[in-house]
């Protein structure tokens, strides 16, 4: 007796909504061993990590907070992954939006004009964008692999960060710190909750989960980069723009981390530090694909990745747990994904050995 | 009394089996040494299957194969090759990349020299010149063809099978190839011919199995029996009529090439030459030729999918069109239904009322850039309406409908969208009887109407049958198109083989290929 | 002044050496039409697992093979999401990377502080005396014998032996190389094994010998300048040598800015690898043509025979 995989006629429908289900029981199973490894109460280690953080309202709050950047990356990168166009550089072009973003708090520092913050907010898409603006021209022009493009760009942004906070961005009065000043109450979005972090990145990350739903479920532009991402040959036989789905793809994508750069240093930041993002950029990758590279799906795995965020910080301080757990979760969480993905398309078979052909009686 | 001859292959009962279709049912068949053997049957007959189950591609349900009298189980093609039997597929299994010799010593155990001369060899006695050294992909598809027999004649097989090994084929390149095949069965070797092609089988082949719907049919002798016995077994009742359309009065030029010339943008592509080609509103153009000699690039061309300067090159309803993409000549009135129909035609996962946006969306589908999914829906219902589509309505996955059902989607698409000029490329390619005989009418309805109409096939009786004027493609150069009544297929056949009538002569490429 | 030279030539050596490693193993594994994207990821596991082997066990050498396991490890998981579960590779490498780089820093927390006395040169004897060549050449470590070694080897296997054919005509066309009866899937299962392998070799090397330590994230993007690489050398070992070396050259200057007196920012220099990485690969990819021809024709398609 043999297991074949047979493809399915159609993708299974259940299936399609199952495995998300399935891959997170996957990895919560695989923490539990994790735990145990580690010499931890499995079932104490798992509360901690997943359920201790949401308990309270504080904690609730920040839950969205750090599901905000994801959400909100997640969306703009899954418009260019149904086209086809792999945006690996989140993190730069976030990093990006921060440096613009902070540029203007710094310069304008000690103003109380309201348009500050909404220039900050365009600023930082406008960086984002310029960033994700290179790997787009370099793709078009000089068929250049953007995989490649965006992650270099993305290292070259880390340590153009790195400079300015060394350097022309560092606070003068800082102690040689590398840190930039912190920002004026006109340069810092406001709590949207007393007692709490949750700002106006919350709004940004529904309303681009709304503008993104409508763009692929509704619109001919969406329709055309779902085409080209499926069936080039078809896109082309329809002469629908490759070069246009590829900048469509990689501006929305840059404006959107560049958006939530802006989140970081005008919200829970306040100020340009070395490091702006807890890998954001790259997360909303998983968070993208564990939404099935839908907006309504992104929105809930969104969630669950911003609790393994806060499940880390909270298992490193109560469980004396290494913070790396959580990229572990995180990696595992997409290979399960990826794993139980293939049951969306093929089904498994049971083969009987035929011994009777040849005729034997 | 003589001995009965023991046939080197037997099948009993073979049967198999798949989740919407019985391939093969309970299929008897024997075939003597140094026969050459048809079987003979429409698209989606169970040919394909049944001989794919003899060289243990695939494993039947039930049934029993017998070698030589004893039963054999054969369960990959490396124990189909053990027992003595040679496959070339339709579609061949070469590697571009790599030189003759190289693509054979990956199937032939062998040093790499010593398979040279071995295929050297092998290649003069059988008539099917080869040079090793050369990479494949610089080979015509009849060379490439050849590389294949070759392979498997270094295994000295005692049957081999050949799937449709004409449809690749110009006229000339047949003949050769049945001298090889005559030769081979002479000396012993057993032939089982796949083909849906009568006149060949009744030319070549000893005996003929006929496949319909996955049973036998008949078994019989080609040579004794007439085209239309023959047909009547494979599809059930009599060939249908051919269509004889009635001469129709030219109008206006609405699609002209004047002196096309461009380089190929794929290294194993064609480069087009000095094409020239004038379209009428009212007639049938048909481009003949064996696929690889430029048709695939002209066609592009014409669509709008590759440019080309000047814009006067192409001119489309009378104004220039080199530089206009796809959306814009599908704005002035052109239709093109491609070759490749899953990947390039449609959309396989997506729907088709979805895929009516590919190309008829100009027709009220978008407003201010949002879908009306309610008119993609209603256009898909009447395409499917109109023409006997078989598909569970207009959100069914383009790539649940058969092939041939797909291609009347697909045709009907463009037909709805009343072009003015049609571009067809292949269009009843692998499609069986009745699907073929719809589309080929629905074009000359169309031509009856007043559409400009372009088709490009490897199908000659296809051609001749509804086209007004005909035209060969040959090395990426296009022959002036003469009348129907006035060619014949024997002409255009050597026309297919680069031999051109005077002042159009392609000295470079002439001869033989 | 030819000590300068002398040791930036050596330095570009030892600089390139992980890159030869990691892209001729991802060059193995590519030409079988596998995309592999997790190299970082498998370097990062070679270099913890060598760092720990060696530390543990006191034996360098026992920690470069624990670093080869640990890299043919981690592709194995590759394996079996890309080839038999048929995951799209793309998406399937980059959660490679992301869980290498997690499990690495993870397995990593205890060996952060802990020292290692690396590995030392060994000079040919004769060879290294001659004046430049010899201390650039042949007064270098064992690894980086051993990558040239693993360079000629790969070419000699790719054009001069069956198996080379064999995976070549795989990754130009599984369907057909299936059709002749190779078994697609288990000879692009060794191609992974063998890259995870040779990456986790680099990143041992890095741990081991570069610079004899443990800190997270060490191949600081290696891995991805490897797969650049590969593309950059359109598929052919000896420019991937060439390639790596150019990288290894760009790295060794920033480390000698200063005695170069050349008066840039830091962060310049260290973005010099990764800017070099886009310029080759536009100053590649602009001929769409050499991409073609050159690349496996079935590069990163899943392969599921009987579809």
């Amino acid at each position: 007796m043999r297991l074949r995989l047979e493809s399915r006629p159609e993708p299974s429908q259940a299936m399609l909504v199952a495995s998300p289900v399935i891959a997170t029981s996957l990895t919560l199973a695989a923490g539990f061993v994790l735990f145990l490894a580690l010499g931890q109460r499995p079932g104490a280690a798992l509360h901690t990590f997943f359920v201790a953080p949401v308990s309270t309202w504080n904690g609730v709050a920040e839950l969205l907070l750090k599901a905000a950047p994801l959400v909100l990356i997640a969306q703009g990168l899954t418009i260019g992954f149904r086209a086809n166009v792999w945006n690996i550089g989140a993190e730069g072009q976030l990093t990006l939006g921060a440096i613009a973003a902070s540029a203007l708090a710094i310069r304008f520092d000690g103003t109380t004009s309201g348009w500050l913050l909404p220039a900050m907010v365009a600023a930082g898409i406008l960086g984002g964008m310029a960033w994700a603006a290179i790997p787009a021209y370099l793709r078009t022009r000089f068929h250049a692999n953007e995989i490649l493009v965006t992650l270099m760009l993305t290292y070259v942004a880390a340590l153009a960060l790195s400079y300015l906070v060394h350097g022309p961005m560092r606070d003068p009065q800082g102690l040689n710190f590398p840190q930039s000043i912190l920002f004026g109450e006109s340069a810092v979005f406001a709590n949207l909750l007393a007692g709490t972090r949750l700002n106006v990145s919350v709004v940004f990350a529904l309303l681009m989960t709304i503008a993104a739903w409508v763009f692929v479920t509704r619109t001919f532009a969406g329709y055309q980069m779902l085409v080209g991402g499926l069936a080039p040959l078809a896109a082309r036989y329809a002469g629908f723009s490759e070069s246009g789905a590829v900048w469509t793809a990689l501006l929305i994508g840059g404006a959107a981390a560049g958006l939530a750069g802006v989140g970081e240093v005008a919200g829970p930041l306040g100020q340009l530090l070395p490091t702006v993002s807890p890998g954001y950029g790259f997360a909303a990758i998983i968070v993208a694909f564990v939404g099935r590279l839908h907006p309504l799906g992104i929105a809930a795995a969104g969630l669950l990745m911003s609790l393994l965020y806060l499940g880390g910080e909270a298992a490193q301080i109560a469980l004396q747990v290494p913070y790396a757990v959580t990229s572990l979760f995180q990696g595992l969480l997409l290979f399960c994904l990826l794993g139980s993905d293939l049951f969306v398309f093929y089904r498994v078979r049971r083969v009987h050995h035929r011994s009777s052909i040849g005729g034997r009686p | 009394m003589q001995a009965p001859i023991v046939p080197r292959l037997a099948l009993r009962g073979i049967t198999k089996v798949y989740p919407s279709v019985v391939a093969n049912d309970s299929i008897d068949l024997d075939v003597a040494p140094g026969e050459i053997h048809a079987i003979l049957g429409e698209n989606g007959a169970g040919k394909s299957t049944l001989v794919k189950i003899i060289y243990g591609v695939v494993r039947a349900d039930a049934g029993e194969i017998r070698w030589d009298g004893r039963p054999v189980i054969i369960n990959t093609p490396g124990a189909a090759r053990q027992v003595g039997i040679g496959m070339v597929f339709q579609h061949f299994s070469l590697f571009e990349t790599l030189t003759v010799a190289e693509n054979i010593s990956l199937a032939v155990p062998g040093a790499l020299r010593e398979l040279s001369t071995r295929i050297a060899e092998l290649s003069q006695r059988y008539g099917l010149p080869v040079d090793p050294r050369r990479p494949v992909h610089t080979l015509s598809v009849g060379e490439r063809q050849r590389v294949e027999i070759v392979r498997c004649l270094l295994q000295a097989p005692k049957l081999l099978i050949l799937d449709e090994p004409t449809s690749v084929l110009p006229p000339l390149a047949v003949d050769r190839l049945f001298g090889t095949l005559r030769q081979l069965a002479a000396e012993g070797c057993s032939i089982l011919y796949i083909s849906h092609k009568l006149e060949e089988i009744q030319s070549l082949c000893h005996a003929a199995t006929v496949l319909r719907a996955g049973r036998v049919t008949g078994t019989v002798d080609p040579r004794r029996e007439s085209a239309q016995s023959l047909a009547r077994m494979m599809i059930g009742k009599d060939l249908p009529a051919a269509v004889h359309p009635e001469p129709s009065v030219e109008r206006e030029e609405r699609l002209v090439v004047s002196g096309l010339t461009l380089p190929a943008d794929d290294p194993f592509g064609t480069r087009l030459t000095d094409v020239t080609l004038s379209v009428h509103s009212g007639e049938i153009v048909g481009i003949a030729g064996v696929s690889g000699n430029g048709q695939k690039e002209l066609m592009t061309v014409l669509s709008g999918e590759r440019l080309v300067e000047p814009p006067e090159a192409v001119r489309l309803c009378g104004a220039p069109a080199g530089r206009l993409g796809p959306r814009l000549r599908r704005a002035r009135g052109l239709a093109f239904v491609p070759e490749e129909r899953l990947g390039r035609g449609a959309v396989p996962p997506v729907t088709l009322a979805e895929n009516a946006l590919l190309t008829a969306a100009h027709l009220d589908m978008v407003q201010s850039g949002f879908v009306r999914v309610a008119q993609t829906r209603a256009f898909a219902a009447r395409c499917i309406r109109e023409f006997d589509v078989k598909a569970s309505g207009p959100d069914a996955a383009a790539r649940s409908l058969s092939g041939g059902n797909l291609q009347r989607y697909l045709v009907g698409r463009e037909i709805l969208q009343q072009p003015k000029v049609l571009l067809v490329s292949q269009p009843t390619w692998g499609l069986d009887v009745g699907a073929a005989a719809f589309i080929r009418q629905r074009l000359v309805d169309m031509r009856n109407t007043g559409t400009a109409i372009l088709v490009v096939s490897e199908e000659l009786e296809e051609l001749f049958e509804i086209c007004d004027r005909i035209a060969v493609m040959f090395g990426g150069r296009l022959t002036p198109a003469v009348p129907v009544s006035k060619t014949s297929v024997a002409e255009i056949g050597e026309w297919m083989t680069g031999l051109f009538p005077a002042g159009r002569a392609d000295a470079g490429a002439g001869g033989q290929r | 002044m030819s000590d300068l030279l002398s040791a930036l030539l050596a330095g570009t050596v030892t600089a390139a050496t992980p890159l030869v490693f990691a892209a001729l193993g991802e060059l193995i594994t590519e030409k079988s039409g596998v995309l592999n994207l997790g190299v970082e990821g498998m370097m990062l596991m070679g270099a913890i697992a060598a760092f720990a082997g060696a530390t543990t066990s006191g034996s360098l050498v026992l920690g470069v093979v624990c670093g080869a396991l640990a890299g043919a490890g981690t592709a194995a998981l590759f394996g079996v999401l890309a080839l038999t579960l048929l995951a799209n590779q793309v998406a399937t490498g980059l959660a490679l990377t992301i869980f290498g780089t997690g499990l690495s820093a993870f397995v990593g927390q205890g060996y952060v502080s802990l020292t290692l006395i690396g590995m030392q040169p060994i000079a040919v004897p004769g060879l290294s005396r001659i004046p430049l060549l010899g201390p650039v050449l042949f007064t270098q470590n064992a690894l980086v014998y051993l990558s040239l070694m693993a360079f000629g080897v790969t070419h000699w296997f790719l054009y001069r032996t069956k198996g080379g054919l064999v995976l070549r005509a795989v990754g130009e066309s599984p369907e057909s190389a299936h059709a002749v009866g190779y078994k697609v899937i288990r000879i692009r299962y060794l191609a992974t094994l063998f890259g995870g392998a040779l990456a986790g070799v680099a990143g041992a090397y890095l741990a081991v010998a570069y610079t004899p330590m443990w800190v997270e994230h060490m191949t600081a993007g290696r891995g991805w300048i490897a797969v650049a690489l590969v593309v950059f050398a359109t598929w052919r070992p000896e420019r991937v040598l060439a390639g790596a070396y150019l990288f290894g050259g760009m790295t060794i200057l920033q480390l000698h800015a200063q005695a170069l007196g050349l008066a840039v920012p830091s962060q310049l220099l260290s973005a010099l690898p990764y800017l070099a990485t886009i310029a080759v690969l536009v100053l590649i990819s602009r001929d769409a043509q050499t991409i073609r021809v050159n690349a496996p024709a079935s590069l990163g398609k899943p392969f599921h025979p009987g579809d």
